[in-house]
């Protein structure tokens, strides 16, 4: 659905956008991830027509950004970080003035009207002034206003920016709605939001691409390998370290195995295993047979959270981590 | 065609919600009243006192009292068009609207023309306003309609063009009173350019003269509908919108 090639946007000074490809298919939720000042927002701009790329292309749809600006646009809802509503307006009247400058008219603009505003929770708004509403509200006169021609393609600039916990979670559930008959970009300097709502990720940093996958993959490709935590503890509390980490070093498909933490005899492994080798049921089986109880066994996942720092920071040591902290975990 | 039409339509809309509009109506529309006034009275003076002197000299409306008051409404509209094109684009840079509209599916040129032709039928209104002066004398005595209307005409085209102009600066800011002033500034010079044909005769001098809007609004104050003035006009609506046009395509490539 969306297809970008070596896209580039330098402006006079920096490069705001260095070399990205990615592509998405069609009915996914893309998070799009990094820290404030990555290239989020340019990647975005050009992907709505609204920048024109420096260098590479960008295709949606099928459509070129730069040689078919005006059916790309058809296909494409979006809302800016900030709602662009104009104050002086009411909510009935503004729907219907982006209705018809999408090429919406007649009944078919009046369905869409009812539609978006029961969807986007704003029918009891419709003649308010949009100067006057609170920011949750405007937020949703956004998503709405984006939606009405029922685009193909959804992009939204960090879309719960600004608001309370309460209307954030409405929000990412308005949007997890709409994934069945939109494909989706959002773009957000929160990981939960990605976890939550994402299937894919595209983590971006300093204008260049640092990680595209799916977030499971993602968190198993920050480890190298599937890890699992196992807790052993021995009965009659004389068992030594050595013996354990011997004998889960020869489970077949055992890579690696760490000690993390010993509390009297209790002891904690992070055990790794080759990439596709399940190895959780021999892992208990061996211990349990060898007499020790096994009082946990885990996959050791990491947050994206973590897996985000360390892209991140590997690619570029003094990035800025300082908005990263901010979110919430 | 439709495009322009939406975009026309919202903003005539922004300006009649807001008091923009009446305020300026209301405004023009003293002033005015009150130069017609003085006007006529002047007129109504002359004439009794012709009379008292026995002069039979043909006392002639149209000269008279519609020229001058025309003229003068020519002037005190400068003062107006920085106000009503000042918002037209910095506004939306400001708040960000701008990105609404730059990507929905419409061109550039059909935004710009359906602003600008906002701007030329809030003009219209206000130079509407005017005419209900001369409905009076109308009723009273008996002016030529045909040099009226064609007073009108070139008002109405000589703000087009200046409307253009302050169109186009409204894209080079996000400062509302800064496009405004700079608006201003642009229009007054514009008027006061044809000056120095009173006293200097080289080429610059009339170069200048020939850019200056006001020149071109003489023919149309007698009456005359000329071609040459109209193409004059046109032309700088034409070269308005299309530095207007030019500008929007820089911001994309600035921003």
């Amino acid at each position: 659905m969306i297809s970008v090639k070596e896209l580039t946007k330098r402006y006079a000074r920096n490069t705001a956008v260095d070399h990205i490809s990615f592509e998405v298919a069609k009915g996914e939720i893309v998070g799009f991830l990094g820290p404030n000042g990555a290239g989020k927002t340019t990647t975005m701009r050009i992907l709505t027509c609204f920048l024109p790329p420096s260098a590479g292309t960008a295709r949606v749809a099928g459509f070129d950004v730069l040689e078919q600006p005006l059916e790309v646009k058809k296909r494409i809802g979006y809302l800016p970080e900030s709602p662009p509503i104009y104050p002086e307006m009411e909510t009935i009247d503004y729907l219907k003035f982006v209705g018809k400058l999408k090429g919406l008219r007649g009944a078919d603009l009046e369905k869409r009207i009812d539609y978006v505003c029961q969807r986007c929770a704003i029918a009891d708004v419709k003649t308010k002034l949009l100067g006057k509403l609170s920011k949750g509200y405007r937020q949703r006169v956004g998503l709405a206003q984006a939606i009405i021609h029922n685009p193909d393609v959804l992009i939204l600039d960090e879309p719960t920016a600004g608001l309370d916990p309460k209307q954030i979670n409405e929000t990412r559930d308005l949007i997890k709605d709409l994934a069945g008959e939109h494909t989706i970009i959002l773009s957000t300097h929160i990981l939960p939001e990605v976890e939550q709502t994402c299937q894919q990720v595209i983590i971006i940093n300093k204008g260049k691409l640092v990680a595209t996958d799916s977030v499971r993959n993602l968190q198993a490709r920050a480890r190298g390998a599937e890890s699992v935590l196992v807790e052993v503890a021995g009965r009659d509390g004389n068992l030594e370290t050595s013996i354990v980490e011997h004998r889960l070093q020869q489970v077949p498909g055992v890579s690696r195995v760490v000690q993390k933490q010993q509390i009297e005899s209790r002891f904690l492994f992070e055990v790794e295993s080759q990439k596709g080798q399940l190895v959780r049921g021999d892992l208990a089986r061996a211990i349990v047979e060898a007499g020790w109880d096994l009082n946990e066994l885990r996959p050791a996942a990491m947050s994206l959270e973590e897996i985000f720092l360390q892209l991140t920071q590997s690619e570029a040591p003094e990035a800025e981590t300082a908005t990263v902290k901010g979110s919430e975990a | 065609m439709r495009n322009i039409w939406i975009i026309c339509r919202k903003e005539l809309g922004s300006y009649f919600v807001s008091p923009v509009a009446y305020i300026l109506l209301l405004i023009f529309a003293v002033i005015v009243g009150f130069m017609f006034w003085n006007i006529l009275g002047i007129f109504v003076v002359e004439g009794i006192e012709m009379q008292m002197r026995g002069q039979m000299f043909p006392l002639n409306v149209n000269e008279q009292v519609i020229r001058p008051v025309l003229s003068n409404v020519g002037v005190i509209g400068l003062f107006f068009i920085p106000l009503i094109t000042m918002r037209l684009f910095a506004e939306e840079k400001r708040t960000g609207t701008i990105e609404l509209l730059a990507t929905s599916p419409v061109r550039d040129i059909e935004i710009i023309i359906g602003k600008w032709l906002a701007a030329v039928i809030l003009y219209a209104c206000l130079l509407l306003f005017t005419a209900v002066n001369f409905a009076f004398l109308f009723k009273y005595g008996n002016p030529d309609w045909k040099p009226l209307a064609i007073n009108y005409l070139g008002l109405l085209l000589e703000a087009a063009g200046l409307l253009a102009i302050g169109t186009f600066i409204s894209t080079l800011t996000k400062n509302q009173i800064v496009a405004g002033a700079v608006t201003f500034g642009v229009c007054l010079l514009l008027l006061v350019f044809g000056w120095v044909s009173a006293y200097e005769t080289a080429t610059w001098a009339r170069v200048l003269s020939y850019m200056s809007l006001a020149t071109h609004m003489e023919s149309f104050e007698k009456g005359v509908l000329s071609s040459k003035d109209a193409i004059f006009y046109l032309t700088v609506i034409f070269l308005g919108l299309f530095f207007t046009a030019r500008s929007m395509e820089s911001l994309r490539w600035r921003s």
